[in-house]
């Protein structure tokens, strides 16, 4: 390397040329921060989401690579949201990649005194059998005046103002089969 | 009014500094200073708890000044319609309406009917009994069409305008500072400004959150609202309305797909064991014959044939009798004391965590305990899966670990990013999510665990000759899925929603329903949403390449419309009001409406169109009747039906308040509902025990009970702490510190919190004394990466009548410096 050149990319200096004193524009950047980039450029894919946080509807733009979320963006795209998202909905990313979420399945039985851990398949076996159970035990074909009224008091469902309409329709769906009536969510608070 | 939009819809907001940036007022009334007072030109300190007595004031300022927008309120409203002969106001029974049983707690609304006409609730009757018995939101039978006696010149003593006016009346300027401790000219300034920003050429609209929903009297504090903006002539028009700001992605969507018990999809109402034994039964008690809930055998036919299919027929009724029956209040508070009780067994919680989250959390804790099983799904393991090892009443010893027969399933949930499917924002907007990667796991959709469980239990049962099965067994079920864990077809289920006619083909519009079998459609408001086989839901035409309206942008219920009740917009002779605020009109060369937004009226019904006297359904209504969900077409001043405590809203007292209530005999809302029991004490009224008003809320940084903000590291960063607000003032009353602890305590429990002393919560002259306001966010529990006391323990179980929907906005309570007492064994 010729002298010229190392002296060239000596700060001091650099800041001099550029009239950059306090060092705090261009001169700043090193060859590392030049190779520096966003990682949303590296993404294999870019995908339209809606935060899942208030009922603003932010639109959200979901980068991926290698199967990973890498960044959660606004969208500007939305006549909503215009690309903004608040903090909740910028650390949206940490909601869904965070090492505290839950991937397997946890029981505790009666009485227990620790989690156990449970195969998936087995846990949908149970929670079926939970169902038919306290459903056939506390069935009314009729009330106390003798009206039809074809339910069952005996289980009760909270939640919905998460899930998707989806969701929403098929529980709502399947519940009114079994004859589940207490069925509710976050809009009755 | 009842929210900081600024914080808990911060990206909202930045329509309202838009709106400020362009000549707007912005008014902030609210009983604390926050960052949304902070950019408004007026803030308004109030008592919480006495938004009524406020807005009453408003109501008062209007007509007595003259101020209502005359042609809007003559033909849009039911203003000039006469009530019956022996209705009583609170005026004349010092706080009640006629129709009172004291013995029941409920309203018998026969005196409040349109004189000689019966009228429905514009979505049928509804179950709204509380803990105290049953009673009708409407009832008898129902008569569509307009009103028989109507005043247009509004001076008939019984009209609805003159009852207003003497209802309202005593809401002076004085009386506003007397209850909630707002200075009459301060007061007088945003009566002032809303006259003034209202009328042909201006519109101003009103944003409210759960600071008005939570109250015993949650349902009365938007009617006002209503009753303001529609004098104001500030409905169904550009920059106008009502606007709830809701909490959660999708809340309005899981009311409109109800996970609720009490309606069906599209607000159908759930059928009632006594009256709707029949389909007919069912639609001749509560369908309206005019306007469009008179198609209301349509949208539930239509439904029933989405759910049996081929089941359900003519001769059967449809499977109407597989719909189990209401009998009375069956909402989640019932249930949670029917846990306690012993009737309840069994609970199924999807992305709710009532052990933080619901008002008195410890009884909610103590019902899980008392479960034989529970099913929690949740992306993070919430306090209400964890109750049985880590709640307070574990560490008080309370509760022992070993004594808890509760079995516990917590399964892993799918992040938004994990799956395809809708949420519904708080405007009607319905968007679709793509998904973009696949859940980590055992963690799987909702819809994945709905239609499995369905599976599997259809399995079981399969071979069932009992009749109770027979539902679960005729049940349409069959759904593509798709990949390694079998993902059951999120567009599918969507296309169920919008529903099909007979030979498969998509529908379009709900007014393509039949009652005759031949049409399928899940959820009748949201027919459209896949018409012509595309799914509208995930249209993204960017904001820039398309009008300020935005209509290809996601799909809104119903029909698309982003406006409700859009035919308001313009003058009864179809022309708009004015050139500054031009939505939708009528095109006399074209006949028809248009505009930039679908027009919510029919397209080609003429401005000057009129009924028959006989006519039914969407015939009824005529070309200047804008309100086309209403039986008579118009906005309700007054409501005849479907409001269970009273037709005209009063100012009642919060059930725990420290003041008498200066306007009535009656201290609080007589038909709220309540529930004496041991484990629900309520404070004594007496002043010294508990002298304060708390109230809660939330902050920016954290989302309701926490779940998905306690977790997040970012988040508990810039949150790091539970805390309560108060002022400069009551922190010398009691020696609080502020960075230092305060022990908060009612009836019910003792909470402690970090004391941030702030001139934000200030004191408030009222009725002579004195009110100090404490401030309480609600986002923490035991659980997390920052944890505190949860602030929802401090109140109790009281509800508005008309929905069951707590009162945690305003109560009252103790204050005192220090940590809480520690019980248990260890003392």
């Amino acid at each position: 390397m010729r002298i010229g050149d190392l002296l060239g990319r000596w700060p001091v200096l650099r800041q001099l040329r550029a009239r950059d004193v306090r060092g705090h524009g261009a001169t700043a950047a090193s060859p590392q921060t030049r190779h520096l980039h966003p990682r949303t450029e590296d993404a294999d894919r870019v995908v339209q989401s809606i935060c899942p946080y208030c009922a603003v509807g932010c639109g959200q733009l979901v980068y991926v690579k290698d199967g990973r979320v890498t960044d959660i963006e606004g969208d500007p795209d939305s006549p909503i949201s215009r690309g903004r998202l608040c903090p909740k909905g910028a650390a949206s990313r940490s909601l869904v990649s965070s090492p505290g979420r839950l991937t397997t399945v946890k029981y505790r039985r009666p009485y227990g005194t620790q989690w156990e851990s449970l195969p998936l398949d087995r846990a949908m076996e149970m929670i079926a059998d939970r169902i038919i159970e306290t459903r056939a035990r506390t069935w009314q074909d009729v009330n106390e005046a003798g009206v039809p009224v074809r339910r069952t008091l005996g289980f009760a469902h909270l939640g919905g103002a998460t899930l998707d309409i989806e969701e929403n329709y098929l529980l709502k769906k399947l519940y009114t089969a079994l004859g589940a009536l207490q069925i509710e969510n976050q809009a009755r608070i | 009014m009842g929210s900081n939009m600024a914080e808990c819809h911060p990206v909202g907001f930045q329509w309202v500094m838009e709106a400020k940036e362009r000549g707007a007022t912005i008014i902030h009334v609210d009983p604390r200073f926050t960052r949304t007072s902070a950019v408004a030109d007026v803030f308004v300190p109030l008592r919480a708890g006495s938004d009524i007595a406020f807005l009453g004031g408003i109501v008062n300022y209007i007509i007595s000044n003259g101020r209502e927008f005359r042609d809007y309120v003559g033909h849009y409203t039911n203003a000039g319609a006469i009530i019956e002969d022996d209705f009583r106001d609170t005026e004349d029974l010092d706080g009640l309406f006629s129709g009172w049983d004291p013995e029941r707690r409920t309203y018998d609304n026969t005196s409040w009917q349109y004189k000689d006409m019966p009228t429905a609730a514009s979505a049928g009757s509804r179950e709204v009994s509380g803990a105290h018995g049953q009673a009708a939101g409407s009832h008898g039978a129902t008569h569509g069409g307009r009103p028989p006696h109507v005043d247009p010149t509004l001076e008939h003593p019984q009209c609805v305008f003159q009852i207003l006016k003497r209802h309202y009346a005593r809401y002076t300027p004085e009386m506003v500072e007397d209850a909630c401790g707002v200075p009459r000219e301060l007061f007088l300034r945003v009566a002032e400004a809303l006259c003034e920003n209202s009328g042909p050429d201006r519109t101003s609209a009103f944003c409210y959150a759960v600071g008005w929903t939570q109250h015993t009297v949650g349902v009365q504090y938007i009617r006002t609202a209503s009753i303001i903006q529609l004098l104001l002539g500030n409905i169904g028009r550009p920059g106008g309305g009502i606007l709830a700001l809701r909490g959660h992605a999708s809340i309005q969507g899981s009311t409109d797909v109800p996970t609720l018990y009490d309606i069906l999809p599209g607000y159908i109402p759930q059928p009632h064991a006594e009256r709707h034994q029949t389909l007919e039964q069912f639609v001749r008690e509560d369908a309206s014959p005019t306007g469009f809930w008179g198609y209301m055998k349509a949208y539930t036919v239509s439904l029933l044939k989405a759910w049996w299919g081929d089941a359900a027929t003519e001769e059967n009724g449809f499977c109407f009798d597989y719909l189990p029956r209401i009998t009375g209040d069956h909402s989640t508070y019932q249930s949670v004391l029917g846990m306690i009780d012993g009737w309840v067994h069994g609970f199924l919680l999807l992305g709710e965590n009532p052990a933080v989250g619901s008002a008195h959390s410890k009884l909610h804790r103590r019902a899980l305990a008392s479960l034989d099983w529970l099913v929690v799904r949740d992306l993070y393991e919430v306090e209400s899966a964890s109750f049985w090892y880590d709640a307070p009443e574990i560490e008080s010893g309370e509760l022992r670990t070993a004594d808890i027969g509760t079995e516990v399933f917590l399964l892993p949930a799918a992040a938004h990013t994990e799956k395809f499917g809708t949420f519904t924002n708080t405007q009607r907007l319905l968007q679709w999510r793509h998904q973009a990667v696949e859940p980590p796991g055992d963690c799987r959709s909702d819809l994945w665990f709905a239609y499995h469980l369905g599976r599997i239990i259809r399995e079981k049962l399969h071979a069932s000759t009992l009749e109770r099965d027979r539902p679960l067994l005729d049940l349409t079920w069959k759904y593509p899925v798709a990949g390694e864990t079998a993902e059951p077809s999120a567009d599918a289920v969507l296309r169920e929603i919008n529903g099909w006619e007979d030979n498969g083909h998509p529908l379009s519009s709900s007014t393509q329903l039949k009652d005759d079998g031949s049409t399928a459609c899940g959820v009748w408001i949201y027919c459209g949403c896949y018409a012509d086989g595309v799914n509208q839901v995930a249209r993204r035409k960017p904001a820039r390449d398309q009008s300020w309206v935005a209509p290809e942008w996601g799909w809104a219920w119903p029909a698309n419309r982003r406006l409700l009740y859009n035919r308001a917009s313009a003058a009864p002779s179809g022309e708009p009001w004015s050139a500054r605020k031009l939505y939708v009109w009528w095109d006399e060369a074209r006949r028809e409406w248009t505009g930039p937004d679908v027009p919510d009226f029919e397209v080609h019904k003429p401005r000057d169109y009129e009924p028959d006297p006989d006519a039914r359904g969407a015939d009824a209504i005529a070309g200047d009747d804008p309100f086309i969900m209403q039986a008579d077409g118009v906005g309700w001043l007054f409501a005849p039906a479907g409001i269970v405590d009273g037709p005209l809203p009063a100012h009642y007292e919060p059930h725990e308040s420290p003041v008498q209530n200066p306007l009535y005999g009656q201290q609080a809302n007589p038909a709220r509902d309540v529930f004496v029991r041991k484990d629900n004490p309520y404070n004594d009224r007496d002043r010294d025990t508990y002298p304060y008003v708390v109230t809660t809320y939330r902050v920016t940084e954290h989302h309701t009970a926490g779940a998905m903000s306690r977790t997040l590291a970012h988040l508990v960063e810039l949150q790091p702490a539970m805390f309560c607000e108060v002022s400069p003032e009551l922190a010398r009353e009691r020696g609080l510190q502020h960075g230092g602890w305060a022990t908060i305590s009612t009836a019910r429990t003792a909470i402690e919190a970090r004391v941030l002393v702030t001139e934000r919560v200030s004191p408030l002259r009222v009725q002579g004394h004195t009110v100090h306001q404490v401030g309480l966010p609600y986002h923490w529990g035991t659980r997390g990466l920052t944890t505190g006391d949860a602030a929802n323990d401090l109140f109790p179980l009281v509800l508005d009548p008309n929905v069951h929907i707590q009162e945690v906005k305003a109560a009252t309570c103790d204050i005192r410096p220090g940590r809480r007492p520690r019980g248990g064994r260890d003392g």
